[in-house]
């Protein structure tokens, strides 16, 4: 079918002038210009929503800013009786939460990544890496409630009691395992951020494995590398800005998870060195208090928390994008 | 000479053993949760979840009300999000190829994509819930179609630029101008990674709640008025789990397994969707 067919019909009963104008649409030019306007407007609106954010939140927590100055940032005291507040509990509740998350997520992305490419027959691979895909599927809501009902009371009767017992009186690390067993809190949290983000790191580690060119692993193995000597040598060392863009990825996801965390980490606005004990986070402390939220400086203060975290997630996120990119323009070039 | 070949070998086993236990820990995961999920939900999903409104504590009740609001501000979102992802997915594939600000457009989309959906929420209220002193099901709406944007510009550039170029160029050789190019002739050949998108975005916002928090709140009667605070699946589940009441801790259950078997269910139509445009 072409174009001219479907507008003949219409254009005979049109006045002259707009037949003309009818003709001229179809010719291109003046549509091809409307055409192109509107789609670059549309384009460029992605980048006006993410200015817009930054700057509403900005604004928002402009109070908060010019109350506390930079105090907002490194005091430990939340009052909303008092209306003071500093943020860092939750700042600090957000960067342990997620290091624990990163540190749990990444060996064990590491080692998935290695399965799939390395190890799995073929007919095991797709169903292995849909599965742990699906890890990310299941909405952070559903972690956060298998999180408080079954794995609280898992970590409250199995796990803790023996940090307690092992690692409680030891010197250094003693004081983040002492406390209560009561299952909620950083390390709750923290566990339950690797497993949410471990399919994102193990995606894109198979997938950057996989693009290692042939010819360079092929190498490895005819001078008798073993499989393990392969990654380590040629695939990580060839893989490595991706790599570490992909622990950037995750750790941006793990910054700014909001359900999961709330529901395990207790709300709490103490300062505690201790693992075991209620915390709070960023994304939480603001899911939890925003509808209680009573003086205009409380609200202000929450919606700048939402603007640190913005700031914060967009740096490691877009250095994470800025490593992923290099690597694919190296592929580029090679290829 | 033996003895290093062996330690060798023994690393090599060592290390796979522990990468073949790495992937038995995910899905050790993964079953865990759904297994609960399932076992609780299932023992909590009874007719009247479809039938009755959310009840006050210690009653019986469905979540009608709940699954209502969610349809709607769903509908609406994808109603807002997808042309306009369209139509600058067609910008980025069409007229940006390579050009810089095409560049910075999908850098910053891609960071959307991941960007934390509470921040998003906060804008929403910013931008909609103060100025006009509510809470309403509009403004939940926005804050998914927020989220959704990204989701669409990022599949429907993709699949755009899949699309061979001699197609392409055979409609530009027949005079034809390049809006009507794109409409008849790509965008058909790019539907099924465009329809692929749309269905993964869904599963995406059927199950935020964090925005929805500040955005259409939640509401105890039935309302099907979007101007008012709606009704949601999400932030219903949400106060009915960290509740004291065992019949709200149940129905939140009920709400969870339903969401989980629609996200994965969608989830498993767009793999099926994706596959079978990719054999052709």
């Amino acid at each position: 079918m072409s174009a001219t067919d479907d507008v003949r019909p219409f254009a005979r009963v049109l006045t002259r002038a707009s037949e003309m104008r009818a003709r001229r649409l179809e010719s291109g030019a003046a549509g091809d210009r409307i055409f192109k306007l509107l789609t670059g407007a549309m384009a460029y609106l992605v980048l006006i929503l993410l200015a817009a954010a930054a700057f509403s939140m900005f604004w928002g927590g402009r109070l908060a800013f010019s109350t506390f100055g930079w105090k907002f940032l490194y005091s430990a005291q939340w009052d909303p009786v008092a209306r003071q507040f500093g943020a860092l509990v939750p700042i600090y509740g957000t960067v342990v939460s997620s290091f624990i998350a990163i540190a749990l997520a990444v060996p064990m992305s590491f080692g998935i990544a290695i399965f799939l490419t390395e190890i799995a027959p073929g007919w095991l691979r797709g169903p292995i890496g849909t599965a742990i895909e699906l890890l990310a599927a299941i909405p952070s809501i559903i972690y956060g409630m298998w999180g408080l009902f079954v794995f609280v009371p898992f970590m409250s009767l199995h796990v803790e009691p023996w940090l307690n017992d092992k690692l409680g009186p030891s010197p250094i690390i003693g004081p983040l395992f002492t406390g209560p067993p009561i299952g909620i809190g950083m390390l709750t949290a923290g566990i339950i951020l690797g497993i949410m983000i471990l399919p994102f790191i193990t995606a894109v580690m198979r997938d950057v494995f996989m693009a290692v060119p042939d010819a360079l692993r092929e190498s490895a193995v005819s001078l008798g590398a073993t499989t393990w000597e392969t990654v380590g040598r040629v695939s990580l060392p060839y893989t490595r800005t991706a790599v570490v863009g992909a622990i950037f990825l995750g750790l941006g996801r793990a910054l700014g998870e909001t359900m999961a965390v709330t529901f395990v980490l207790g709300n709490a606005h103490e300062f505690t060195k201790s693992l075991l004990m209620p915390g709070n986070s960023i994304a939480a402390a603001i899911a939890n208090e925003f509808t209680e939220a009573d003086s205009p400086i409380y609200l202000s203060s929450l919606i700048a928390l939402g603007f640190l975290l913005f700031i914060v997630t967009f740096i490691v996120l877009a250095g994470a994008k800025i490593l992923l990119l290099r690597i694919g323009r190296l592929e580029g070039e090679r290829a | 000479m033996n003895l290093i070949i062996l330690r060798r070998r023994i690393a090599n086993g060592v290390a796979l053993c522990l990468s073949a236990m790495a992937t038995l820990f995910g899905l050790f995961w993964l079953v865990w949760i759904l297994w609960t999920t399932v076992s609780k939900g299932a023992a909590a999903l009874k007719p009247r979840l479809f039938t009755q409104m959310t009840p006050p504590p210690g009653s019986d009740g469905g979540l009608l009300n709940a699954f209502y609001g969610s349809f709607v501000m769903i509908v609406m979102a994808v109603a807002l999000a997808t042309p306009v992802g369209v139509l600058a997915a067609i910008w980025l594939a069409e007229f940006a190829r390579g050009n810089r600000i095409g560049a910075v457009i999908r850098f910053i989309n891609d960071i959307l994509l991941s960007a934390p959906s509470i921040v998003i929420g906060l804008f929403v209220y910013e931008l909609v819930v103060r100025p006009q002193g509510h809470f309403s099901g509009y403004a939940g709406a926005l804050a998914l179609a927020i989220i959704l944007l990204p989701v669409i510009v990022r599949t429907s550039d993709e699949a755009l630029r899949l699309v061979p170029a001699p197609m392409r160029e055979a409609g530009l050789a027949l005079g034809l101008p390049h809006w009507r190019v794109t409409s008849k002739v790509l965008m058909r050949a790019a539907s099924a990674g465009i329809i692929t998108g749309l269905l993964l975005g869904i599963a995406r916002i059927s199950g935020e709640t964090a925005p929805l928090l500040f955005t259409a709140l939640n509401n105890q009667y039935w309302s099907a008025d979007p101007k008012a605070p709606l009704a949601n699946v999400p932030v219903v589940i949400f106060q009915y789990a960290l509740s004291p009441y065992d019949r709200w801790q149940s129905l939140a259950w009920a709400g969870a397994l339903v969401v989980t078997v629609f996200v994965l269910l969608l989830g498993i139509a767009a793999r099926l969707l994706f596959k079978q445009r990719s054999t052709r």
